[in-house]
């Protein structure tokens, strides 16, 4: 059975994977100069309070124990407790983690739509200016990173004609009636259209800064492989029975040219993923990456790690999920 | 003749990445330039504060003074000033953690992919525990490690950058590893180190090159990031990153304080990319 024989390999490789996460994050963070502990007591505290209070987390063992411990914890599901806000960690990261997945979700959408457009205007224009126009609109997009696109559109669209808002991630004023905190999915089913149209406001620049790389890398890889399929016998089949060239594209040769790069579009997921943490803070975005970064700023260890942990679990599975996808997909692999 | 016609589509490639080229090396020495001489360029101090000048808008503007040619921030410092000393920080770390990550990413790499087995199998694995990294947040971490600065910005960019030339230049190793001429060199009596230094490195070394030019792209960036975020140099330095964060703040009353670092940055890190873009094509066997 060699897709379970893959599937074993994968899933063993990812455990180090994470394993190795764990450790490099655990011991880097204790480098950090500044006592987490000292920082959330008053000014007035003494050392017996500060020593107390490293006691109950745990600060005050053994850096091997401290490891020893949390890893116990991890595995039954409690990561450990905030020091900033006390509240335990895994609470706090799934409390954010769902604007987070909104937010790249969104961006892979947009990406998508945005390089399958680009790509099949330039196979239908091919060899003309068109295409050429969209090479060069591909190669700014490609060139320059998230955090810079997110720049240029709060200048465009938050202060040159202001239509998107430019931080939060909804309107404060606004009532939410929200049980989960997949806002924009939840005002979906709720019928609240006012809701969404707010929250799709608020998300859309921060989206559209993290689709424009992808759409590019989606544009480039969906053309080239649209124009090889454009040359193979069977779609010169389609053209000789009458069909025209926009069908040809739209209904024989789209569907060959997808797959390559479908799994492509799985890795450069998880560096968007990766790219939400500045996006998020460039847009006070309240999500995980945004968090984080409090959590970095406060020393708040526990945080740091349950968050370190998520994304890592968060860009294994992902990849995880493509490779074996790729392998159901590709009958060469699967009877490899 | 006929020939010459055959490639005349390509010509037209060339020629649009030969332009590619001259204008993005030309942007960087520019810059390069005007980082060398920033005391002699820049007009004023970039570190002078004057409440009174806070907030002047550039030249064509009514309520510009004269000598703030692009204007000033909410200190009164004078914008194209920053830009011009903050070009030496950019630059600085473009080269130097540039230079450095690709040295140990390629070394890597090649070792990785020429000598396989065990070194490969570490070197992979430790590849994939830093893919599984959120680049940001670990270049946030490192800061905080490290405390903030230039060695430290510089540090924490090869530490999380190197898997990009590692990557890729493992996978050219083995497809090199794997050609005849790298058997025949052997049969011919070359060891193994000889072999990858004088016969793999020479072919993998245009790859090299263009990952370095993305890298330094990267680095600037890199840097803005960490000083957008506050743990770059001290905050009066002038870095385009902490202009940037700055004009973040205030962009609805000085647009200015914003605008002008950022098409700076922007210009340069398009101008590497294009750079590493152009000489890629120029390396290429099948367009050359």
């Amino acid at each position: 059975m060699p897709f379970l024989r893959i599937l074993f390999v994968r899933l063993l490789t990812t455990a180090i994977t994470l394993a190795g996460v764990a450790v490099i994050v655990f011991f880097v963070i204790r480098v950090v100069p500044g006592n987490p502990i000292a920082m959330m007591l008053p000014p007035g505290a003494t050392e017996e309070d500060i020593a107390r209070l490293s006691a109950l987390y745990g600060l005050d063992k053994p850096m091997i124990t401290q490891f020893g411990i949390w890893i116990a914890g991890v595995m039954q599901g409690d990561f450990g407790t905030s020091i900033t806000t006390r509240q335990p960690v895994l609470n706090l990261v799934l409390g954010r983690l769902p604007a987070t997945l909104e937010l790249s979700i969104m961006a892979l959408v947009m990406a998508m739509i945005l390089g399958g457009a680009a790509a099949l205007t330039g196979t239908r224009f091919r060899g003309g200016r068109t295409e050429g126009a969209i090479d060069v609109a591909n190669g700014m997009a490609l060139s320059v990173p998230d955090f810079l696109w997110g720049l240029v559109l709060i200048l465009l669209f938050g202060v040159l004609m202001p239509v998107f808002h430019i931080s939060g991630r909804v309107t404060p004023s606004l009532d939410l009636p929200f049980t989960t905190n997949f806002y924009l999915f939840e005002s979906l089913i709720r019928l609240r259209f006012d809701l969404w149209a707010d929250l799709v406001a608020h998300m859309f620049m921060p989206a559209l800064a993290l689709a424009i790389p992808l759409a590019a890398i989606i544009g480039q890889l969906l053309k080239q492989s649209l124009k090889e399929t454009m040359n193979l016998d069977y779609v010169t089949l389609a053209r000789t029975k009458g069909y025209g060239e926009t069908r040809v594209i739209l209904r024989e040769a789209l569907r060959n040219a997808a797959l390559p790069t479908l799994t492509l579009v799985g890795v450069q997921f998880t560096f968007l993923i990766g790219g939400t943490v500045i996006i998020e803070r460039l847009f006070s975005y309240e999500g995980l990456g945004n968090m984080a970064i409090d959590a970095v700023i406060n020393r708040d260890l526990p945080l740091i790690q349950g968050i370190v942990i998520l994304f890592a679990v968060i860009f294994t599975g992902v990849n995880l999920i493509v490779d074996l996808l790729y392998t159901v997909l590709n009958p060469r692999l699967r009877h490899g | 003749m006929a020939e010459a016609k055959a490639i005349d589509g390509r010509s037209l490639v060339r020629r649009r990445a030969g332009l590619r080229l001259w204008l993005s090396a030309s942007w960087l020495g520019l810059l390069c330039l005007v980082a060398l001489f920033a005391p002699w360029i820049a007009p004023k101090d970039p570190l002078a504060q004057d409440l009174f000048l806070g907030r002047l808008p550039p030249f064509w503007m009514p309520g510009a003074e004269p000598g703030y040619l692009l204007g000033t921030d909410s200190l009164g410092r004078d914008v194209l000033s920053r830009i011009v000393h903050g070009a030496r920080v950019a630059l600085a770390v473009a080269l130097i953690a540039g230079t450095i990550t690709c040295l140990i990413g390629a070394t890597l790499g090649l070792l990785a992919g020429f000598l396989r087995g065990w070194v490969d199998m570490i070197i992979s694995r430790m590849i994939d525990i830093w893919m599984a990294f959120p680049p940001v947040l670990f270049s946030i971490l490192l800061i905080a490690v490290l405390g903030p600065g230039l060695v430290s910005i510089i540090i924490a960019i090869v530490v999380i950058d190197w898997t990009r030339f590692a990557r890729v230049v493992r996978a050219e190793a083995m497809a090199q590893g794997a050609m005849d001429y790298v058997a025949s060199a052997r049969v011919a009596g070359r060891g193994r180190p000889g072999t990858m230094v004088r016969e793999i490195l020479p072919n993998v070394l245009p790859t090299i090159v263009v990952l370095l030019t993305l890298e330094m792209g990267i680095a600037v960036i890199v840097e803005a990031i960490l000083s957008f975020v506050n743990l770059s140099i001290s905050t009066d330095d002038p870095t385009w990153g902490g202009m940037i964060s700055e004009g973040r703040t205030s962009v609805h009353q000085a647009w200015w304080v914003l605008v002008f670092p950022l098409v700076t940055l922007f210009l340069t890190v398009l101008a590497f990319s294009q750079l590493g873009e152009g000489l890629k094509d120029r390396f290429d066997p099948v367009l050359r």
